[in-house]
């Protein structure tokens, strides 16, 4: 088994509110990440995806199509957007990095027909990310 | 759903390596330039990854407000501008990034209740890095 890694970049804006909490709550809560007006951060996402390398070709995975999947399905709807205002998934689910990493995972799995996805790590900034290995 | 968060720290400190269990000769051997009697020092950087069901409320495994504090009073309070051999806690272990990391895997397993402490990981130099996540294999 061989793990590869392919890296992104996207920069997006985000805010945390749960309408569910009184406007003091989400405050205490989400503290300055509750500004409605959004603030923003450039994402570096990492992509493992893992498999057995081809025989004929060498790959774990045709680098090619996971950039294009990568593409399409991620930095095509992520990058230059508000994440609540832009993106479906984040209508309801706060944008936070952890559920950021698990909506890239089921955009991406699917999709990816040729190697398993093994991780998606998403750094919010240098000193902060997160993990999602597709555990329940 | 289950996911694993990791927040990087940086502390400078200053250390001598030196076991009272040897002689200045195997200390020199041992140790070679950390030995020296007046010590040097460190920008360490610190990561602690923490796991757990990310809350469907509020999008988090836990708040970072949270853990950034208790990092904050425990640990950084505790080293940042200090020469690691004069750390109270640390008593008689040389204060190796080893044995550093699991002193600090330690007070973060007591005392940190907000999600499940996956491991630190240290960073002495660019060059070099210790990770410890747990069990009683550490010291022999």
């Amino acid at each position: 088994m061989v793990y590869l890694t392919r890296k992104a970049e996207f920069a997006a804006s985000h805010y945390y509110h749960n309408p569910e909490f009184t406007a003091e709550e989400n405050r205490r809560i989400f503290g300055k990440c509750n500004n409605p007006n959004g603030h923003g951060h450039n994402y570096t996402l990492e992509v493992t995806v893992k498999g057995e390398v081809d025989t004929r070709s060498g790959f774990v995975v045709d680098l090619k199509q996971l950039k294009e999947v990568l593409n399409r399905e991620v930095l095509d709807a992520m990058d230059h957007r508000f994440l609540n205002k832009e993106v479906p998934e984040f209508f309801t689910r706060i944008p936070t990095t952890e559920n950021l990493a698990i909506s890239i995972w089921q955009r991406l799995a699917p999709k990816l027909t040729t190697a398993h996805l093994h991780r998606v790590r998403v750094y919010e900034t240098p000193d902060l990310f997160v993990d999602f290995y597709g555990e329940a | 759903m289950k996911a694993h968060l990791t927040r990087r720290y940086m502390f400078s400190a200053s250390h001598r390596l030196h076991s009272d269990a040897m002689s200045e000769e195997e200390n020199k051997a041992t140790y070679g330039k950390c030995n020296n009697p007046y010590g040097h020092g460190h920008n360490y950087a610190l990561e602690i990854t923490v796991s757990g069901p990310v809350d469907e409320s509020t999008g988090m495994v836990c708040n970072l407000t949270d853990l950034d504090s208790f990092v904050e009073h425990e640990i950084l309070d505790r080293f940042h501008l200090q020469n690691l051999n004069t750390v109270p806690e640390f008593g008689q272990a040389v204060p190796t990034t080893e044995n550093l990391s699991a002193f600090i895997y330690d007070i973060l397993q007591r005392g940190f209740t907000h999600a499940h402490l996956e491991k630190v990981r240290i960073e002495e130099t660019m060059m070099n890095s210790f990770e410890y996540a747990g069990g009683n294999e550490v010291r022999r």
